[in-house]
């Protein structure tokens, strides 16, 4: 029996605004506790929010890249419960007439976008004398009422490595629209999951649960993963799934369930009778459609256009930083009197070049454009051979330069035909006689360790097919 | 209407202590006043749109623009227990 | 004492033409707020206020603020214990503009706490007692306010009417108060009781001293997203008819009303009769759902009020209670020792309103019966320039009368609640005594119609000549 898992998203954004979501205290980062309050944000008596105008457009630019439908009229709701980084007794959220529904990103439907207020930060303090021996917390309300997008997926993520995938594009889709920092460590991205599984070929979906503090992308996949395997652990032995909240414990990659409060689901939630309702203009649409950059799903188009193999296109549009660094090599390399270098396998190169990184951006790397732009045509042109080409990358990752002048200096150009070569073919002929006498039997996948001794001759610097051309021909095949 | 145990509910959800006898006699008071209210459960509703708002003015939205903040002391100064810069409470449990 | 029989506009007068020294002003009524014997005040101040400037329309006459306005340095309980000597680090919005107008703030004024009462039993500070007649209650919750102004303990004050708050008082202690549309007046620093009913409101002798400190209230705060720029100038009521004025009396609020007292009728069927002497002409009219306004308030401010009062946790300001370390019972314990009786109750039939499964037949209904209830009022202002009621069905009654029956004590509210629930204004003037107690008319409008409201009021008061002075 096979289980496939169905996995849907919750993301939560704190956008970069100035000011916090409704009052006007500025936004801060690493400050001492409570220099960032007011009247409003503290949950004084008598204090009212007034919603950010820029956190509305910035939720607005998001729906628009997600493809969500906006509503022209949106009204906040209050969630009601009582805990102690929450400073009027409710959070100030988006219920049930949110500002965008619909949409899409990549393969994943968009459920809602909404808008809400962040909590603030409670710092566990440890036993204090205060009341003899018990535990004691503090609160710091800097950033209470951060503004914060939530953004909700359908179910349609189906393994793991996916959810990460997924969660990584809409990372990068979000910081080229410059709305968030979209930092998991440092919290400005949040994630949890509901993660259910059923049997493969079944439309039904499971009981869920849902997946709270997975606060990098590694463990995303490794606590979806976890639960995955712990879900189908339990069907498997006959036992059932119970609706729940799990924290994730990256350390030792555990699950343990949150203790579930007897009325935790019951948040009486109802219009925010101090916020009027959110009208949403023809011209902040067009004002926040005029700020959008290229998104992933244009980008890719795009590169299709350019007969990039749809793997490709994908990947670059999917990590602007890689497609950026392309197209900048890419200019250098049409603009360049150089052999004609085709997308592809320029393509292939900045792929090269983003593995030989470990996937860091090439930007900031040694190797500039117009280097790598240069090297791929060096091999295009036979200038080098790949081999070769793969050194050279190494050596520009380590040190940067222009490729050519090391070709130049280490003599690292491709060997023609003439003698050297000639002299070369003899000699791993007569070293290997065994496999002379096989090729010339007719099994012609003998020839490798005879090419192999030229290219070990030659450092790699020998074009491979003209070696074996010559091999063939001196032993008469 | 509302029995002892919907009155203990409530009272958990709303964070207040009641003594038995104050739950008594909100039980009794309560369901007195509910009894009352029932009254628009015989009005015919069908169709009409509820107010939340009975100003829907248009904007309502503010610039994103920084306005002082109160300084810690002041912002701390009715706090009933104060810890290190911050508002200090008995820890909520997981 | 003639300085203390002057009106507030008066004295504003008295003061611009230089025949009256503010100080001497602040002098008179500090010491008689000071004197208080009603308890209707929490706290006087004791700085002499700076000179006004010599244009300030309000010219240095002193105000009473209903204690729920937050004044900076100053106790704003909201006459509650959980916020017992409660000062905040900031001011209301209309105090600030009243105070930018001139006019300093005398003192703060007792009140049902959290605004939840009609007859200031409630307040955690004691009950204020009816100037009138001091065994009876003065109404609420903005009884304090009421009850100085009826007694000459201040010029004028302000309070804040959610389902009556404003007029009901005002009623029983013989004095105007009017409630202005929902939106007029900034609630920025108003301690809220139910968001979407709560508005400020002025408390005065007389219709022209309502008008002059409502001038000072009103407008567009960018602090409150609810607020409204006031569409024209607020001006000086001046009308000496009512020539062309049609006046609807809705039978639900009128002849049908329940426990309407007959004193209380006789008087407004003769202020009626005076209308039409005025050139009015007078019909009934129906506003079908009046009769479920009282359902509907009591669901919706409740609701509101259960989530307002959340906020009231022992953490960052006001009382806490802790016993054994435990957050929860921390807050239940610090909430059951600094709410009083109707807070608490209201605080449960909110939040049971509001609670799982019981949403839509309590809260989602409640608001659709608040849009029914608008829409009666927009039929009804089809026909009529204004609708008029009695403002309250009795004249105060005596403290601890209701205190037993929480539904009887709502029902003083059956005459004032339709209006906040649509967002319009209404404004109660005294219209006679009945028993040796003052009775009320009560003139509502639509939306924004507060300077016609206040010019029929005018004429009205003018033919009445009720006099205000308080038998001693
Ligand atoms: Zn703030």
């Amino acid at each position: 029996m096979s289980w496939e898992p169905v996995i849907g998203l919750e993301v939560h954004v704190q956008l970069s605004t100035r000011t916090k979501m409704f009052c006007g205290c500025e936004l801060s980062f690493g400050d001492p506790p409570n220099v960032h309050t007011c009247s409003v944000c503290l949950g004084l008596p008598g204090s009212l929010p007034v919603a950010n105008e820029r956190a509305v457009q910035y939720a607005l630019k998001i729906g628009l890249a997600l493809e969500c439908e906006l509503a022209p009229r949106s009204i906040f709701h209050r969630k009601n419960y009582f805990y102690p980084d929450l400073s009027k007794g409710y959070q100030i959220s988006q219920y049930d007439e949110p500002l965008c529904r619909g949409g899409r990103l990549g393969d994943v439907r968009i459920h809602r976008v909404h808008l809400e207020e962040d909590a603030a930060k409670l710092v566990h303090l440890g036993q204090s004398g205060r009341i003899h021996g018990s535990d004691r917390s503090v609160v710091d309300f800097n950033r209470g009422g951060t503004p914060l997008v939530e953004i909700v997926t359908e179910p349609d993520l189906r393994t793991p490595e996916d959810a990460r995938e997924w969660l990584v594009l809409l990372r990068n889709t979000l910081r080229q629209l410059a709305v968030s920092d979209v930092n998991m460590e440092e919290g400005s991205l949040r994630c949890d999951a509901n993660v259910s599984v059923r049997q493969a070929g079944t439309a039904e979906l499971g009981t869920k649960t849902e997946l709270k503090n997975m606060n990098s992308f590694r463990f995303v996949e490794r606590g979806i993963r976890a639960e995955v395997e712990r879900q189908v652990g339990l069907l498997e032995s006959g036992q059932n799934v119970v609706q729940e909240t799990l924290h994730f414990d990256p350390q030792g990659g555990t699950l343990t369930p949150l203790r579930s409060k007897e009325e935790a689901h019951d948040y009486r939630y109802f219009p925010e009778p101090d916020l009027v309702p959110v009208r949403v203009t023809e011209e902040m649409v067009a004002a926040a459609r005029a700020e959008l950059p290229e998104l992933p799903a244009a980008r890719a188009e795009r590169y299709l256009e350019l007969e990039l193999s749809a793997d490709t296109a994908r990947r670059f549009a999917y990590r602007p930083d890689l497609g950026d660094y392309f197209e900048r090599a890419l200019a250098v390399a049409a603009a360049g009197d150089g052999a004609d270098v085709s997308a592809q396998s320029l393509a292939n190169w900045v792929a090269e070049l983003a593995s030989q990184l470990d996937d860091a951006d090439p930007a900031e790397s040694k190797v500039a454009p117009e280097a790598l732009a240069r090297l791929a045509g060096l091999v295009t042109g036979r200038g080098v051979t790949s081999a070769v080409a793969q050194q050279v990358l190494g050596r520009l990752v380590a040190e940067g330069g222009d490729p050519a002048a090391i070709v130049e200096a280490e003599s690292l150009a491709t060997i023609g035909g003439g003698g050297e070569l000639e002299e070369t073919v003899r000699a791993a002929i007569e070293a290997n006689p065994d496999a002379a006498e096989r090729v010339r039997a007719g099994k012609a996948e003998a020839i490798g360790p005879i090419v192999g001794y030229v290219m070990r001759e030659t450092k790699g610097r020998a074009d491979g097919g003209q070696v074996t051309r010559m091999v063939r021909e001196r032993l008469g095949v | 209407m509302l029995d002892r145990s919907e009155v203990l509910h409530v009272a958990r959800l709303a964070r207040l202590r009641l003594t038995d006898e104050e739950v008594e006699r909100m039980s009794r008071e309560l369901s007195k006043v509910l009894d009352h209210i029932e009254k628009i459960s015989e009005l015919d509703l069908e169709g009409v749109p509820p107010t939340s708002h009975v100003v829907d003015v248009p904007g309502g939205l503010r610039a994103d623009e920084p306005r002082p903040c109160l300084s810690r002391e002041e912002a701390l100064a009715s706090a009933p227990a104060v810890a290190e810069g911050g508002f200090e409470v008995p820890s909520p449990g997981l | 004492m003639t300085l203390l029989a002057l009106t507030a506009a008066q004295a504003a007068e008295q003061v611009r033409a230089g025949e009256l020294a503010p100080a001497e002003l602040w002098e008179a009524y500090r010491e008689r707020a000071a004197a208080d014997e009603l308890n209707a005040f929490l706290w006087v101040a004791d700085e002499a206020p700076a000179s006004p400037a010599d244009d300030a329309p309000l010219a240095g006459v002193p105000f009473a603020a209903k204690d729920l306005f937050c004044v900076r340095g100053v106790p704003s309980q909201a006459a509650s214990r959980i916020l017992e000597d409660y000062r905040p680090p900031y001011t209301a919005t209309v105090v600030e503009q009243i105070v930018a107008a001139g006019a300093p703030v005398l003192g703060k004024t007792n009140q049902d706490e959290f605004a939840m009462g009609s007859s200031n039993e409630n307040s955690g500070f004691g009950p204020v007692l009816n100037p009138w007649d001091r065994s009876r209650v003065p109404g609420g919750s903005s009884g304090g306010s009421a009850a100085a102004v009826a007694a000459g303990l201040a010029p004028w004050a302000i309070g804040t009417d959610t389902g009556g708050s404003i007029r009901q008082p005002a009623a029983l202690c013989g004095v105007v108060g009017l409630k202005p549309t929902y939106g007029a007046c900034s609630r920025y620093g108003m301690i809220a009781f139910a968001s979407s009913l709560d508005q400020a409101g002025p408390l005065t002798r007389d219709v022209t001293d309502a008008a002059l400190l409502f001038s000072a209230m009103v407008g567009k705060d960018h602090c409150d997203s609810t607020s409204v720029a006031f569409p024209e100038a607020v001006r000086r009521p001046r009308a000496e008819d009512l020539r062309g004025i049609r006046l609807g009396v809705p039978e639900e609020l009128t002849s049908e009303a329940e426990g309407l007292e007959p004193g209380v009728r006789e008087n407004f069927e003769a202020t009626l009769r005076l209308a039409e002497e005025l050139g009015a002409e007078v019909e009934p009219t129906r506003l079908p759902h009046a009769a479920h306004g009282l359902s509907a308030y009591y669901l919706i401010a409740p609701a509101e009020a259960s989530s307002n009062l959340a906020r009231y946790d022992g953490v960052r300001y006001g009382l806490r209670v802790e016993a054994d370390g435990d957050l929860v019972d921390m807050y239940s314990r610090t909430r059951a020792a600094g709410f009083g009786p109707e807070v608490k109750r209201r605080i449960m039939l909110g939040t049971y309103a509001l609670s799982a499964g019981y949403y839509d037949a309590y809260y989602g209904r409640a608001q659709r019966v608040r849009t029914k209830i608008a829409e009666d009022f927009a039929g009804a202002f089809e026909r009529f320039d204004f609708v008029v009621t009695p403002t309250s069905p009795t004249v105060a009654f005596p403290l601890g009368a209701r205190t037993d029956d929480p539904l009887a004590m709502y029902l003083a509210d059956y005459c004032t609640v339709p209006m906040p629930l649509a967002g319009i204004p209404a404004i109660s003037i005294p219209n006679g005594l009945s028993e040796g107690l003052p009775t009320s008319f009560q003139i509502a409008g639509p939306a924004f119609s507060e300077n016609r409201i206040l010019d029929a009021a005018y004429a009205l008061e003018q033919a009445i000549g009720f006099d205000g002075s308080v038998p001693r």
